[in-house]
């Protein structure tokens, strides 16, 4: 039984390997990436515009609020990133609608990579917004004492983002593939739908996560009253 | 081992690639758009808002011109139908005091047919009274009566006053010409001997005579000398009562004149007041 898409590889020259979760990763990227090429080919500036500039507007602007609602205050400056995770983790959990694929964050290497982009994005934003000293102060609070325990939380934190979305997409997909060897019609479809809810879910879980830490790295001296998450 | 590393590299990659695909294709443009838009729809209600302020003051300046020139309307209009007013009221005083001018002409004019009608009909009245009293008196004249009527005219002859009497055998005596005795039917030979014989008598004198007819006398007898004329006729009579009767009608006359617009100033009811 394969846990992960890691194990499908295509082809393989020493340390260089081409599996199924880089392969559907290309896929996914180039879908996002072309399809909002195509969409943003004829932005429309005026009153009216097309279906699906509205609907990425939508989605757009939906991101957006949400950044703005975990509390960071420039949203525009972490929407790529932010947002970036939602669409992919997002887009990977909805195309298991398609058959034969499988989602990239089924794998613990893409959640990791994920994680791992977060633990780097926090400690990059904290210094970007409140500069080096300030960002690593915030180690040290609200005591000296309190270091390890902060370091610590970092890390964990970082690996619990992994192993929360890798669980999830894994389990999902282990459920259907179960599934389907025990009861091979109605019900996968059933798991399917729900796998697509939770899939969803655990988009915007990660996406917010992260944007939880950022808020949590670049506002920790900022007054109290302001943290309105 | 479930985390290979080599593919997390990968997707640590793939992901930053992403980040900057979605940031090149994705969020710029639909971020740029937005905002253009924003811009757009801020311009546009910026513009509204200046036109709708332009509208306002020109609203206003409508509203207040138009108030302005309904003021003047009415003002105008009640100017106007002030000196229409006055022109009305002018002209019916003026068309009142023609139409009251015209009916006092009228009226006087009326009266004074009234009163011609009035003087004729007395006067033609009078004419056919006189008329037939002569006539009467002419059928019933005879010559008896006119013996009666020489015998009355000596007897008067006799009976004459004192004054009178010197004044008429004065001229009886100084006058050239005969005495003139006239009467209406031929008197026979004793009658005018005997009034001869009465002249004679009466004035001392021979008094000679020319005995005329005349007609006009009804019945009566009349003796003329140089201006004097002593007469006893029935014509003499109506003479002096038809004088007299057309004295009575003048006096009449000229009290209704000064009494009837006394009486009646408006003149509407004159026809039943003045009727005899």
């Amino acid at each position: 039984m394969r846990l992960s898409p890691d194990e499908m590889i295509f082809w393989q020259q020493g340390f260089l390997k081409l599996n199924a979760t880089i392969v559907f990763t290309w896929g996914l990227m180039l879908a996002l990436a072309v399809g909002s090429k195509l969409i943003t080919r004829n932005l429309s500036m005026d009153l009216t515009r097309s279906r699906w500039q509205n609907v990425l507007e939508i989605l757009v602007l939906a991101i957006e609020k949400q950044i703005k609602e975990v509390g960071l205050r420039r949203p525009d400056r972490y929407l790529t990133f932010l947002g970036t995770l939602f669409l992919f983790v997002g887009m990977a959990s909805l195309s298991t609608v398609i058959p034969g694929y499988e989602p990239p964050t089924g794998s613990l290497s893409t959640t990791a990579a994920l994680a791992l982009c977060v633990f780097v994005a926090v400690p990059f934003f904290g210094i970007k917004e409140q500069g080096m000293g300030g960002y690593l102060r915030s180690y040290a609070e609200p005591t000296a004492i309190m270091l390890p325990f902060n370091i610590i939380s970092e890390l964990s934190r970082t690996l619990a983002l992994a192993i929360r979305l890798f669980g999830n997409m894994m389990s999902g997909a282990m459920i259907l593939a179960i599934l389907l060897t025990i009861t091979p019609f109605f019900f996968p479809i059933v798991m399917t739908a729900l796998g697509l809810l939770t899939g969803m879910v655990q988009a915007y879980i990660f996406s917010i996560l992260a944007a939880v830490y950022i808020a949590a790295a670049t506002r920790v001296r900022e007054s109290t009253p302001e943290l309105e998450t | 081992m479930l985390i290979d590393w080599f593919t997390v590299g990968a997707q640590v990659l793939n992901f930053l690639l992403l980040v900057w695909l979605m940031k090149r294709f994705l969020y710029k443009p639909i971020l740029q758009a937005i905002d253009e838009r924003e811009k757009r729809i801020a311009a546009q209600v910026a513009d509204a808002h200046t036109i709708k302020a332009e509208a306002q003051r020109e609203r206003d300046e409508f509203r207040r011109k138009n108030e302005s020139f309904d003021q003047e309307r009415a003002a105008r209009l009640n100017k106007a139908m002030d000196e229409t007013n006055a022109e009305r009221h002018r002209l019916l005083d003026g068309a009142r005091q023609e139409a009251d001018g015209a009916r006092a002409n009228w009226q006087e004019a009326l009266r004074g047919e009234h009163r011609n009608l009035k003087q004729d009909l007395t006067r033609r009245v009078g004419e056919e009274v006189f008329s037939i009293a002569r006539k009467t008196l002419a059928d019933l004249a005879t010559t008896a009566l006119e013996e009666r009527v020489g015998e009355v005219f000596i007897r008067r002859l006799r009976a004459m006053d004192g004054r009178t009497k010197d004044e008429l055998a004065a001229t009886l005596r100084t006058a050239s010409t005969p005495a003139v005795v006239r009467s209406a039917f031929a008197l026979p030979a004793e009658q005018r001997a005997a009034i001869q014989h009465a002249l004679n008598e009466t004035f001392s004198a021979d008094v000679r005579l020319q005995f005329e007819i005349k007609s006009e006398l009804v019945s009566g007898i009349e003796l003329i000398t140089n201006g004097h004329k002593l007469a006893w006729s029935i014509a003499d009579y109506l003479a002096s009562l038809e004088q007299r009767v057309g004295e009575l009608l003048k006096e009449k006359d000229q009290t209704d004149a000064t009494v009837e617009p006394a009486l009646h100033p408006n003149g509407e009811s004159q026809a039943h007041t003045t009727s005899p």
